[in-house]
């Protein structure tokens, strides 16, 4: 079956279900399938350790039985798998209590994008095994020459996913759309004396021309393995403190979980009640943006049919907007913002579109060089930020900076603050804004942070 | 049980001689060996949020995952569609890591021994659905009436049963019927105007929702979740910077799984990439410690019957009195490695490739009185729950995140404090073990452990230890 008639097939298989729900008894439903190839294969110090081959589909349901809800999934698209999924969702919406916000979303927010958003590349499909191991094997060699004491790996990685997400509800949408995604990571180890180090860097994209070179790749993950041997357990001490980009992208994350709808209406974020108030810097501006093409959250529509939009959440250090799903809209007597998100069944969450902290105008080297005495942060590991509360204590690790330089590696230290203070205190947003997954973020100078060592 | 009686033979009359067919098709280009992994899974899962039931969920996957072995090599392909041709076509693709004439099967298989550590009084799907959202509508009741300053509560539960199959080329089959059952509460707690506090608690395991009624109740699980929601509401700032840590039994038992376990795994052993590659015989913690992973305790949430790979789970002794004893195995590291398996070979689905994960790992009981130990400690920090953990293998430090802790003063329980981080390095944190209580205890069943993107259960355990130098990171001086 050629690509254009699966996806006819697919919806049809998904229309159909949510037919046979409203045949069923139920006052709405909504489909989502997904049918989708996968392929990784790893190289260890310079062989193929694993290649991995094979696709799979799934379908989920969701149905509404007046203000009840009831959900199912199944592997089995046959005919006879599509009905028994509609009958078991029939079936546990009967023991589910009515919810009066439940539904779906209104009918005129629904709709599709119409530019095109280059989420499928058919080259990431076409691409023959031996150029994948080539890859794979080529960033783990860029890595293992670049130093002696890069003398050992955890290996090198290239991954690649093709498929199509399908959805279809009982107002009428039916829609698909095909993804594609290409990945290529290395873990080298870095040895010197008793001290021994891992560090990994990656590359990521819909489109297999816009995946860095394995050299590249390689290379810059030998130099961070290198720059983490032989660190030191810094004193207890409050200073500055700045995030690098891959360390940031975590700080937004828990930013994200803060402006979710979920957690506002249910009153479980530090972000509640706070539209319009001064929550960050004035250097601070967050946007939502499912629409840009080539990106990693980019969606012709939501997971519930709204189509995709652009939001603000933070404009100048002000709170505009949270990110919402119809569900939390209803409940919070707002408009979704097309940030519904699930992965083929149950109710909607809230998601990221691509969700990211617009850069300034200093590079990161000139924020670096302001700082006498500070820590720069190049991993974070366990812990993080408390969505309820804003607390934030998470494992550290990276370089001590002295005098606007970067001195000598640090680890076994944790940062902490609170997300509430700690935005409020970012005093530097770097220009070096990069997307590689669906939430980015450029280099961040916080103001002063709790260090702990020994 | 026979082959004939086995679920896959019976439901989708699967025969011995498919079994072997599939193999010699996955050895057909050579290769050491060859294994066949069938899953199915079904499972069910409902929710409570501000008293309405929200949410409902069941539904079915199944599929089979065929691996190959040529030397340190592996190939995978899986199937979502058990029909013959689809299975054939996997293990043709799996067939392509290996280069060279076809290997010979085995014929005949013979059913592995296994463990009988979880009998199912019913299949959770039997149970009317009813009486799970009952137990969820207890545990909202239970939550809320704990205390007034209580205001909102999440509760959920989700059961699930697994049909596993593994046949392999050397003649290995084994079956299992693996039942698993959870129930969460979340409980939000505000005083007056101020900021609100949650607290979690949950428990299962490999059990049915009898275990619910009978055994932990929502009404358990709901008051703890208020208890610790209603703790963090006087909560002061955590201290920051080194200090003796003393932690509680039960949960914390977290340490042992970040700061040991998975340094232990023998595949980054294998690969000389763990702070403990080539420690075996050496002093690794204080010579209070014998850490042991049990994969063999009845209804655990981290037990099998088998592992993943067909292999029995065993009760394996990581560090003795101190001194690391040995590595998790899996098949492809105890081959390579020429030591015996574990039973530690782990996957999430048939659509993975399996490694050596841990089971339940805890710390043998000492003699100290848990309360001598408090006693002990001028000034530290005593910490009683935990959110999860993270460790980085190659250099062994790990973090673990404290959820409810204590300072303590003067030899006595003071003040709670809020949530933080705290950091070790995994060969050197135990060795400043310094009492280890007699009151061992395992956790209520919440463990989920993520590796390389693959998510298993796990169990942990741990008596009342007294640790005297771990980096905590609060805010406070």
């Amino acid at each position: 079956m050629n690509a254009a008639s699966l996806s006819v097939n697919l919806e049809q298989i998904a229309a159909g279900a949510v037919e046979q729900a409203r045949a069923a008894g139920a006052t709405g439903a909504e489909c989502t399938i997904t049918q989708g190839d996968e392929f990784s294969v790893s190289v260890r110090m310079r062989e193929i350790e694993s290649l991995k081959e094979a696709g799979s589909r799934a379908a989920g349901i969701r149905v509404l039985v007046g203000q009840r809800t009831g959900s199912s999934y199944t592997s089995d698209l046959s005919p006879d798998g599509i009905a028994k999924m509609v009958h078991a969702a029939m079936d546990l919406a009967k023991v589910t209590t009515e919810d009066p916000h439940a539904g779906l979303p209104e009918p005129e927010r629904l709709g599709k994008l119409a530019q095109d958003l280059q989420l499928f590349d058919e080259n990431v499909e076409k691409l023959e095994a031996a150029k994948r191991i080539a890859m794979a094997e080529e960033a783990e060699r860029a890595a293992l020459d670049f130093d002696p004491r890069i003398s050992n790996s955890e290996g090198a990685g290239f991954s690649s996913y093709s498929g199509r997400r399908v959805f279809a509800n009982s107002l009428g949408f039916v829609g698909g759309y095909r993804l594609s995604s290409c990945g290529l990571s290395v873990s080298p180890v870095a040895k010197e004396g008793d001290s021994m180090e891992r560090d990994y860097w990656y590359s990521a994209a819909r489109a297999f021309a816009k995946l860095d070179s394995p050299e590249t790749v390689g290379r810059k993950a030998a130099e961070r393995a290198l720059r983490r041997l032989n660190p030191r357990k810094p004193f207890t001490q409050k200073a500055p403190v700045i995030f690098e980009p891959r360390t940031a992208q975590a700080l937004l994350g828990d930013l994200f979980d803060a402006v979710n709808g979920s957690a506002i209406y249910k009153h479980a974020s530090f972000l509640t009640g706070k539209l319009g108030e001064k929550i960050a810097a004035d250097c601070i501006t967050i946007v939502d943006d499912a629409t840009i093409p080539g990106l990693f959250g980019s969606t012709p529509f939501d997971d519930e049919g709204v189509v995709s939009q652009r939001t603000v959440v933070v404009e100048n250090g002000v709170l505009k907007n949270y990110l919402l799903n119809s569900y939390t809209a209803r409940k919070l007597g707002m408009k979704s913002t097309g940030n519904a998100s699930r992965g083929i069944t149950g109710n909607a969450g809230v998601g990221p579109g691509n969700f990211f902290l617009e850069a300034g105008s200093k590079s990161a080297a000139d924020i670096l060089k302001s700082i006498p005495n500070g820590l720069y942060v190049t991993e974070l590991i366990g812990g993080g930020g408390d969505t309820v509360t804003g607390d934030f204590s998470s494992g550290a690790a990276g370089l001590w900076i002295e005098n606007g330089e970067l001195a000598y590696p640090v680890s076994e230290i944790t940062i902490a603050g609170n997300l509430k203070q700690m935005l409020m205190e970012i005093e530097e947003v770097g220009s070096d804004l990069e997307f590689r997954t669906s939430i980015a973020a450029p280099t961040l100078l916080i103001r002063e942070m709790t260090i702990s060592g020994q | 049980m026979s082959f004939q009686d086995s679920f896959f033979a019976e439901r989708f009359g699967i025969t011995e001689h498919d079994l072997e067919s599939y193999l010699s098709e996955a050895l057909s280009a050579g290769g050491d060996y060859a294994d066949l992994y069938f899953e199915y899974l079904a499972t069910n899962s409902i929710g409570i949020d501000e008293g309405i039931v929200k949410s409902a969920t069941g539904g079915v996957t199944l599929g089979v995952g065929v691996r190959v072995l040529a030397g340190e090599r592996t190939g995978y392909a899986y199937s979502d569609d058990l029909s013959s041709d689809k299975i054939r076509k996997a293990a043709r693709t799996a067939a392509c890591i290996a280069r060279g004439p076809a290997t010979i099967v085995k014929t005949g298989f013979e059913v592995a021994r296994q463990h009988d550590l979880y009998p199912m009084l019913q299949t959770p799907n039997e149970v009317d659905l009813a009486e799970r959202v009952e137990l969820i509508k207890r545990a909202d009741r239970a939550a809320r009436a704990y205390d007034s300053r209580i205001f909102q509560v999440q509760a959920s539960y989700a059961d699930n049963v697994r049909h596993v199959m593994v046949a392999t080329s050397e003649g290995r089959l084994s079956f299992d019927r693996q039942p698993m059952a959870r129930l969460n509460v979340v409980a939000f707690a505000r005083e007056g105007d101020g900021s609100p506090q949650h607290g979690h608690a949950g428990g299962g395991g490999r059990v049915t929702l009898d275990f619910f009624i009978n055994e932990k109740t929502p009404e358990h699980f709901a008051k703890e979740a208020a208890r610790q929601a209603i703790v963090q509401l006087s909560a002061k700032d955590a201290p920051s910077g080194e200090m003796t840590v003393v932690l509680g039994p039960g949960w914390p038992g977290i340490l042992l799984h970040e700061a040991v376990g998975h340094g232990l795994e023998a595949d980054f052993n294998r690969k000389g990439t763990s702070a403990f590659s080539g420690r075996i015989g050496q002093q690794v913690a204080s010579p209070l410690c014998t850490v042991i992973d049990d994969g063999t305790i009845g209804s655990r949430r981290g037990s099998l019957n088998v592992d993943d790979e067909g292999m029995p789970t065993q009760k394996n002794v990581l560090i003795e009195n101190g001194v690391l004893r040995g590595y998790l195995q899996d098949k492809l590291s105890s081959k390579l490695m020429r030591a015996a398996s574990t039973g530690s070979g782990r996957r999430e689905s048939y659509q993975h490739i399996p490694m050596p994960r841990m089971t339940n790992t805890y710390m043998l009981a000492g003699d100290a009185d848990p309360e001598e130990i408090i006693r002990s400690v001028p000034k530290g920090l005593y910490c009683a729950t935990f959110a999860g953990g993270q460790v980085d293998i190659t250099s062994g430090n790990f973090v673990f995140s404290a959820t409810e802790s204590y300072l303590i003063e003067g030899g006595r329980i003071t003040a709670p404090v809020r949530g933080a981080s705290l950091v070790g390095n995994g060969p050197e944190a135990l060795k400043h073990v310094s009492m280890v209580g007699h009151d061992l205890k395992l956790d209520e069943g919440i463990g989920t452990c993520g590796k390389e993107g693959q998510s298993v259960p796990v169990g942990v355990g741990i008596p009342t230890v007294k640790i005297d130098r771990m980096t905590v990171g609060g805010t406070a001086a």
